[in-house]
């Protein structure tokens, strides 16, 4: 089996976000960057499905040269090889157009992917992804396993879920708890520094671009309700606040 | 610039969040001169679907082939490809939705049409076609110029503020062919709360961490969302433990809210719980330490035990009913 995990490369989750340039660009200062958590979600499960009945895994990224040190953590993880299309991930579309360019010639099995990336949290590449191959896609997908060269899911869907069986080749968006978080032991370190990293161009344009950035205005100051009063939070919240 | 609106079913009727997304179309239609038409997959009552038109669609497309009843991402994509092919639409709105995501992804696919999830105003046509969208689950805010000739536009909850006509919509079948491989994925097993409110679309959300202690102890806070109205929710280790269902995990790594009120209730208010409630218009947050990073964000709160206070807040509810 074939499979292809797309990763994001996206700030940690408890970063500060700012911007410079007159507001136009994001300020990297200090940022520490990340594996998409979903992603990361998404390349465990090949990993586990590698280790139970063997696969091969390939890594995608589309992005920027600074996103290597994650592209080399996942191979650290446990992907056998990576390609990065060089180019700045701005939108769903044109990123989508890259992995499916990349997908057609590897022939993959199975493309999974997170759910959707933590900095934009769109949720559509995988579904774009799918259209372009012309075969199904799924999200988000919370187990999976594989048989007979079917997938048996579990999806979640508004207040629920379901389970569902689709024959491959597919492409799935990922979320927990279909694995475990792994962490690169020693010896996947080591190996991660040798294993190919192709770098290949990018095709196609960007349909959309991103004139400035702001931040949601400072929170007012928080009133604070005696808790042998707590009745009277519900008298504010009606007459001061007007939710009730 | 004709506009379709991507329009869910829940029950038999249009979903809150669609006839936003319809208001939300209408309100463009209003600046290009344009109407608005309703896409609508799946069984309902014609009166039902017609209200689309007291929130600004002049017509409702429903695709009510038996083969729609069950949500098919890519059924539903094909269905509404058919549909901006026959309006003719250059903007597809949606509100955001995991079903939403999936069908107008794969419409975008066809259509090669950019997709702006997250949308939280009406769009500046000055000059080009701008949005504004939310970034960072909430962080921060986006600028965006959308250049493809369809544009597609998932708008997050209270985008705007719908105001009802008396007007009508008329509503024509559609029933556009579909072939068997858009179905060769088989559903075998749906599990769906059902009598509980949807917390993607509720506007009062009571939600629980930590701090609750365990499953068992969950019944004050269900008694305060059962007396409001109320969808309920819970922090990542809620879940992970199995406290409660997956689905009520809110946050970075969980479903997206922005009810109207959120009440924390026993939740630290990790950075990466708060992205996901942090457009909520008013927060409350009851914990016993005063310390508590949540109360940073909160707009009303009350440091004290969530046993303790929890009764009292059910009792005051019920009194104003
Ligand atoms: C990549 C990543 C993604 C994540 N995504 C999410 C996410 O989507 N959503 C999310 O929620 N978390 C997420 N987390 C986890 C997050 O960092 C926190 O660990 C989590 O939100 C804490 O949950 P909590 O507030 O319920 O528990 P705790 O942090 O343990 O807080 C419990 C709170 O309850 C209070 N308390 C205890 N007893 C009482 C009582 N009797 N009365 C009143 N108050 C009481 C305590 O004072 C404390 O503040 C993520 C973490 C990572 C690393």
């Amino acid at each position: 089996m074939k499979i292809l995990v797309c990763i994001s490369s996206v700030p940690d989750t408890t970063s500060k976000i700012s911007f410079t340039d007159g507001d136009t660009k994001l300020n990297k200062a200090g940022v520490q960057y990340i594996i998409g958590p979903y992603d990361d979600y998404a390349l465990a499960r090949a990993v586990e499905l590698k280790e139970k009945s063997g696969a091969s895994i390939t890594v995608l990224n589309v992005g920027e040269a600074d996103a290597e040190p994650q592209i080399r953590k996942a191979l650290a993880i446990g992907a056998d090889d990576a390609i990065r299309v060089d180019a700045d991930p701005v939108d769903s579309y044109f990123v989508a157009e890259q992995i499916a360019t990349v997908a057609k010639e590897g022939n993959y099995d199975l493309i999974l992917m997170g759910r959707e990336t933590s900095d934009y949290n769109s949720g559509v590449v995988h579904g774009i992804v799918g259209e372009i191959l012309g075969i199904p896609s799924f999200s988000p997908v919370m187990q999976l396993d594989i048989e007979g060269g079917v997938a048996k899911m579990t999806r979640e869907i508004e207040g629920g879920k379901e389970k569902l069986e689709a024959p491959l080749p597919l492409v799935l968006g990922c979320q927990e708890p279909i694995a475990e978080w792994k962490i690169p032991n020693m010896r996947g370190i080591m190996t991660a520094r040798t294993k190919p990293l192709k770098v290949i161009p990018a095709s196609g344009e960007a349909f959309t671009s991103t004139d400035k950035y702001s931040l949601p205005p400072a929170k007012g100051a928080c009133k604070m309700i005696a808790a042998d009063e707590a009745d009277k939070l519900i008298e504010l919240l009606r007459k001061e606040a007007k939710v009730l | 610039m004709a506009i379709l609106v991507f329009t869910e079913i829940a029950d038999g009727a249009i979903k809150k969040s669609s006839l936003e997304a319809i208001y939300y179309g209408s309100q463009v239609a209003e600046k290009t001169g344009t109407s608005v038409t309703a896409l609508a997959i799946g069984k309902a009552d014609g009166a039902e679907l017609a209200i689309a038109g007291n929130y600004g669609a002049s017509k409702v497309l429903h695709a009510n082939d038996t083969k729609l009843e069950l949500p098919n991402s890519m059924a539903y994509a094909k269905v509404l490809v058919e549909a901006a092919n026959t309006t003719g639409a250059k903007v597809i709105i949606t509100a955001k939705s995991s079903l939403a995501d999936a069908v107008t992804a794969r419409a975008a696919g066809t259509l090669k049409a950019a997709v702006v999830g997250n949308v939280v105003e009406l769009p500046d046509l000055s000059n080009g076609f701008k949005v504004k969208r939310s970034i960072f689950t909430g962080k921060a805010f986006a600028d965006v110029n959308v250049k493809s000739d369809i544009k597609v536009l998932a708008i997050k909850k209270n985008a705007v503020n719908p105001v009802e006509s008396s007007n009508s919509a008329t509503v024509e079948a559609f029933t556009p062919a579909l072939s068997d491989n858009l179905f060769t994925a088989k559903v075998t097993e749906t599990v769906k709360a059902t009598g509980t409110v949807s917390l993607p679309e509720a506007d009062l959300v009571v939600s629980g961490g930590r701090g609750m202690k365990g499953p068992e102890h969950w019944q004050p806070l269900l008694d305060l969302a059962d007396a409001l109205g109320a969808a309920t929710a819970c922090s990542k280790p809620v879940s992970d433990l199995d406290w409660r269902p997956h689905h009520e995990h809110v946050g970075q790594t969980g479903v997206k809210v922005s009810p109207n009120l959120y009440i924390a209730c026993g939740i630290s208010g990790a950075i990466q719980h708060l992205a996901g409630v942090n457009s909520s218009k008013i927060i409350v947050v009851i914990n016993k330490d005063a310390d508590a990073p949540f109360f940073k964000a909160a707009d009303y709160g009350i440091v004290g035990d969530v046993f303790d206070v929890l009764p009292k807040l059910t009792k005051a509810v019920k009194e104003l009913k």
